[in-house]
């Protein structure tokens, strides 16, 4: 698949061959933006208040989530469909100057004669594998499915027997049972100390742990509300929505789910719902989760209004970010830099994330296509990009 | 047979046509992708279901299944169907 050539803008990156050496080392701060319309790069200073725009790549098609190798800095891989055609996964090693497309996306195992079979309408989550494993990456699919690459993302395998285990196949549900989007895998995480300690959540299906690499896992959902009236045992009516693990204390995770915000802290199994200290009005609802990378008691989250008939939006009309510094004993609102009224912002679970400076940068962006940023960890809001496309993933990374 | 190819597929062809071999729709598409890889699966998902909004069309006529029969002197149509915004 050869790269697609962006319009030429005034504040686009100059090619390389104009950029000369070096200067791709001058910039810091990477966020890799994915859209309903394609994917976007923008480049920041060590500032963090200069940004240069590199995109479109792949004007049209459909970017569920694009995400940067940290273990080499340079790999990025692109999860992309369009509205016509299957899912694949593109692949660069030149920060989007050439692509190539993967030989064998993620792809459910053929149905055996006369019986119904599964078929991966997308890729919705990229996860890279541990330190120790380079190369190895995990992807999540709607409908629900784990795949994992062992050369970079140019072949995936169904990973761990998980697709077509039939008591995963009854949590998962039918594909009516997920999100207005599809049932959805996400939220893949790898344990920092162990490659074969790996949680994932699915919406729905709920939350999962394996500590032996994938050949058994447990559900995690204990402590997890469902909707009124939906019994809490069974696991197909648990919608986790994102969860995060905290980089400074892999023992500690949070959650943002479609019946509030919980942490666990481990070796409990038993989530405990810090949403409820949340003024009441604001609710504990939302898509993201965003955890502090060096400070395990600091956590964020973007509420949105999910009364009556869940209108997903910014509460009132008024955008804020919640921050506990505290495990979630107490939340501050977030809200400085933000127009105050008439806002109906929507931000999906994978459109929020931080940076790892100091103070840390938060980062999200809207359904509406604007990209915001805060250089103080929440304490004031500016606006980096307006007028995108639908956004659906938001990424941060730093590069030497 | 001369195969006309959709423009989202253009990226893999280069080419708004091509020639493929192939006494099924099935064994065309095989024939495509062992040539441009990945094209494939971009029409025809992982259960050998045309994916729902590709079309195809042999001499002017929609056909739905993979398995018809084609001849050398066949044109086949390959069409993005309506999808949405």
């Amino acid at each position: 698949m050869p790269r697609k050539s962006a319009k030429p803008s005034a504040k686009r990156r100059k090619p390389a061959a104009q950029a000369g050496r070096g200067r791709k080392k001058a910039h810091r701060n990477l966020l890799l933006v994915a859209t309903r319309k394609g994917a976007w790069l923008f480049h920041g200073d060590k500032t963090r208040r200069n940004w240069q725009v590199d995109g479109p790549h792949f004007l049209g098609q459909i970017i569920h989530h694009f995400v940067l190798d940290p273990r080499d800095g340079r790999t990025l891989l692109a999860a992309a469909s369009t509205g016509h055609l299957g899912p694949t996964i593109f692949r660069s090693t030149d920060f989007g100057r050439s692509w190539t497309e993967a030989k064998r996306p993620p792809a459910f195992a053929k149905a055996a004669n006369g019986q119904q079979g599964r078929t991966v309408k997308r890729t919705f989550w990229l996860t890279p594998a541990h330190a120790n494993e380079p190369n190895v990456w995990y992807a999540g699919t709607s409908p629900q499915g784990l795949f994992r690459s062992e050369d970079g993302g140019v072949t995936w395998e169904a990973f761990s027997g998980l697709n077509d285990d039939p008591q995963y196949r009854a949590w998962m549900g039918s594909e009516q049972d997920g999100t207005p989007d599809g049932p959805m895998l996400h939220s893949i995480i790898v344990d920092p100390r162990d490659p074969a300690h790996l949680y994932f959540a699915m919406s729905s299906g709920g939350v999962h742990e394996t500590t032996d690499g994938g050949r058994s896992w447990t559900p995690m959902v204990q402590g997890m509300a469902v909707v009124d009236g939906f019994d809490a045992g069974n696991l197909a009516f648990h919608d986790p929505h994102c969860v995060r693990l905290c980089p400074s204390n892999p023992d500690r995770l949070y959650q943002q789910n479609h019946c509030g915000i919980y942490r666990l802290d481990r070796p409990s199994k038993k989530w405990i719902r810090i949403g409820e200290t949340m003024p009441r009005r604001v609710g504990d609802v939302g898509f993201p989760m965003v955890v502090h990378p060096r400070d395990d008691k600091t956590a964020w989250v973007l509420p949105m209004d999910g009364q009556t008939v869940w209108p997903r939006t910014s509460v009132e009309g008024k955008p804020c970010v919640y921050g506990t510094r505290n495990g979630g004993k107490t939340w501050r609102r977030f809200d400085d830099g933000f127009p105050k009224n008439q806002v109906w912002w929507t931000v999906k679970r994978q459109a929020m994330t931080a940076d790892t400076q100091n103070p840390v940068g938060l980062y999200f962006g809207t359904t509406s296509g604007e990209l915001w940023m805060s250089r103080n960890e929440g304490g004031s809001w500016t606006s980096i990009a307006r007028h995108l496309p639908e956004i659906y993933a938001v990424e941060a990374a730093d590069i030497e | 047979m001369k195969v006309l190819i959709a423009s989202p597929l253009h990226s893999y062809v280069k080419a708004r046509e091509v020639e493929a071999a192939g006494a099924t729709l099935r064994e065309m598409l095989a024939d495509l992708d062992r040539r441009f890889p990945g094209i494939r699966f971009r029409m025809v998902d992982e259960q050998g279901s045309i994916r729902k909004h590709m079309r195809f069309f042999v001499n002017g006529a929609q056909v739905f299944d993979v398995e018809q029969a084609l001849q050398p002197s066949d044109e086949v149509q390959i069409v993005q169907a309506l999808s949405g915004g």
